[in-house]
């Protein structure tokens, strides 16, 4: 039984680019997937195709059980789409836009007058419900669309880079929404730029880069991929850098490396903290002094550079509006 | 926060009526959305209404003297010839606006949120050409008293003028229907404004909307004879009683039944570019 959102072989060229070079998804009911990867990777493509703003040139995709290009319209019952860009009218108040796609949803006009005042309330948007759009603060806009979306609680959500360009408050409130929607039984699909965010709220996680899923599982599958916890240290000398590589070297697990400008030595290691104790007390006695010292596990940062050779934010330019219009 | 919970489980979700019932009412929930804008943003209705006026005044007053109309330079028999033409082109400017009010809507994602909401094809382009009718409207409305005020009078009675003024709504409402078009073909609202304008200019000045067409060379008088938009300025200036006494009407076809030739040229251009913007709409992509 394919899960809540379910993709096969999808496919998408705009021109001689390649946005979609054969995904496959399979998202189970009640969860959320994190769909990562650098700007031009094909996240958005793959949300417009799930959403059935294109079509792919080749493959299949279920939403909510239903096909996404044979019954389109009857997949537009079932799913909430909040982008990247705020999509309100910038014109109409806040009560407005959320009557306006209410009624847009097929809800007569008084439900949709009442459950626009319901999600104004629920998204701190009461005060402002009478303004116009455009006199509300980006963390607002944001809201408001995200409302919007979930003007019919639909079973299916598909929130693209949701949380880019915010402020680190709002983000925080809006992972509160994500994590509740989720508690009460959504889908979800999410992309990101952010890994901390695809951490944070995703059950599995699907990295994509030239439109290829290039790996999948779980936070802590991938971040085991990539390998166990190291120490870092950083001496306070430069003359230093050698007899703390010798206790490095005597506690590690592995080949032990130094940032010579940074004054850093890292070295892999399994004992966690008490390990780290040990160290600090090794370093001690040896009278090398350290500006800091701390045990790391890998991110999903380490992750992604380790699986695509770049960093995730090191985006060239915007290919992936490029690619979603071209 | 049990409330707060409710607000976002999960519930029934409504289904569609379907058919022309829904059609009608998603394109009535989109125009009302584009008549609050257009309120909220009144400097653009009165922008649009400066150039026609500006219009009515320069041709009535430079032009007046010296433009022959039924072989009489009267300037008054030019004002009311006028008229009919001015009003004419204004109501094709509703293009620029449907143009430019969609280009806006592509450009900032609104278009891909109402493509991927449950709602009839076609209902974000006719709610935003219906509501373009609606200021069409209210252009007329005040274009029509600055003329009267400058000295143009119907002679016709209340009811072809009436009759002439729905002509010239239903072409506007046509014109709008191009713009929709241009508005999806295009990457920014800036180029969906001049690219709505720039061929109407042309298309109004080869015509008989300023000027009588038998002073012009064949060509260009063949063309302004057959131009849907002479017919339909044929066709005020004939149920508003604006034809000057001995002015030739042309023998060309549409001339010569300029009535039915506007409705006919309307209804063309609404049914081939309402059909070719709605296979736009849904393929557009922001």
């Amino acid at each position: 039984m394919p899960g809540a959102i379910y993709a096969e072989g999808l496919v998408k060229t705009f021109g001689d680019v390649t946005a979609l070079d054969g995904v496959d998804l399979d998202v189970p009911e009640g969860t959320v997937l994190g769909l990562l990867g650098p700007n031009g990777a094909g996240k958005t493509t793959a949300v417009r195709v799930l959403t059935t703003l294109i079509k792919p040139d080749r493959g299949r995709a279920l939403v909510a059980g239903i096909d996404v290009l044979k019954k389109p319209n009857e997949v537009r019952h079932s799913i909430g789409l909040s982008g990247q860009f705020a999509a309100v009218d910038e014109y109409l108040t806040g009560r407005e836009n959320l009557r306006m796609v209410g009624q847009l949803y097929q809800m007569s006009a008084r439900d949709a007058k009442a459950r626009a005042g319901e999600l104004l309330e629920r998204f701190n948007l009461a005060d402002a419900a009478d303004r116009p759009a455009k006199t509300y603060s980006g963390g607002m806009r944001r809201r408001l669309d995200l409302a919007a979306a979930l003007v019919v609680s639909p079973p299916v959500m598909f929130m693209d880079e949701p949380t880019t360009g915010l402020d680190p408050r709002n983000r925080q409130q809006l992972w509160e929404v994500i994590q509740e929607l989720v508690a009460g039984g959504t889908t979800l699909l999410l992309t990101t730029q952010y890994l901390e965010e695809a951490d944070h709220l995703a059950h599995d996680i699907c990295v994509i880069d030239h439109g290829r899923v290039i790996a999948r599982g779980t936070s802590d599958q991938l971040k085991a991929r990539t390998g166990g916890e190291r120490v870092e240290l950083v001496v306070h000398e430069r003359e230093h850098i050698a007899s703390a590589l010798d206790v490095m070297r005597a506690f590690g697990k592995g080949e032990a490396t130094v940032e010579q400008h940074t004054r850093k030595v890292i070295v892999p290691v399994s004992g966690g903290a008490k390990l780290l104790a040990e160290v600090i007390r090794e370093l001690d006695t040896r009278g090398i002094e350290i500006d800091d010292i701390g045990l790391r596990r890998p991110t999903l940062d380490d992750v992604f550079i380790s699986l695509t050779g770049h960093v995730a934010e090191a985006a060239d330019g915007n290919g992936e509006q490029e690619g979603a219009t071209s | 926060m049990s409330a707060a919970a409710d607000t976002l489980s999960r519930r029934p979700v409504p289904t569609a009526r379907g058919g022309a019932v829904q059609s009608v009412r998603d394109s009535l929930v989109v125009a009302q959305r584009n008549l609050i804008r257009m309120a909220r943003i009144p400097e653009v209705v009165v922008f649009g209404l400066v150039q026609p006026i500006m219009f009515v005044v320069l041709f009535s007053y430079v032009f007046g003297g010296s433009i022959a109309v039924g072989g009489s330079t009267d300037p008054s028999l030019y004002r009311e010839f006028l008229m009919a033409g001015i009003f004419a082109q204004t109501v094709t400017f509703a293009t620029a606006g449907a143009g430019a009010g969609i280009a806006d809507d592509m450009h900032k994602g609104l278009i891909d949120r109402f493509r991927s909401l449950p709602m009839a094809r076609g209902a974000v382009l006719t709610g935003r050409t219906l509501a373009d009718l609606v200021q069409t409207a209210l252009t007329l409305v005040v274009l029509a008293i600055v003329a009267v005020i400058v000295g143009w009078r119907i002679h016709e009675g209340v009811l072809k003028a009436l009759a002439g003024f729905a002509l010239l709504l239903l072409l506007g409402y046509a014109f709008s229907w191009i713009g929709a078009l241009i508005g999806l073909s295009v990457r920014t609202p800036e180029a969906a404004t001049s690219g709505g304008l720039i061929w109407l200019f042309p298309l109004t000045f080869i015509s008989n909307a300023f000027v009588p067409a038998d002073n012009m060379p064949t060509v260009l008088r063949t063309i302004a004879e057959w131009n849907p938009f002479s017919a339909t300025v044929q066709a005020a200036r004939e149920l508003f009683g604006n034809l000057p006494p001995g002015y030739p009407v042309p023998s060309a076809w549409p001339m010569q039944h300029p009535v039915w030739a506007s409705l006919i040229w309307s209804v063309v251009i609404v049914a081939t570019f309402r059909g070719l913007a709605v296979r736009k709409y849904r393929s557009a992509t922001a």
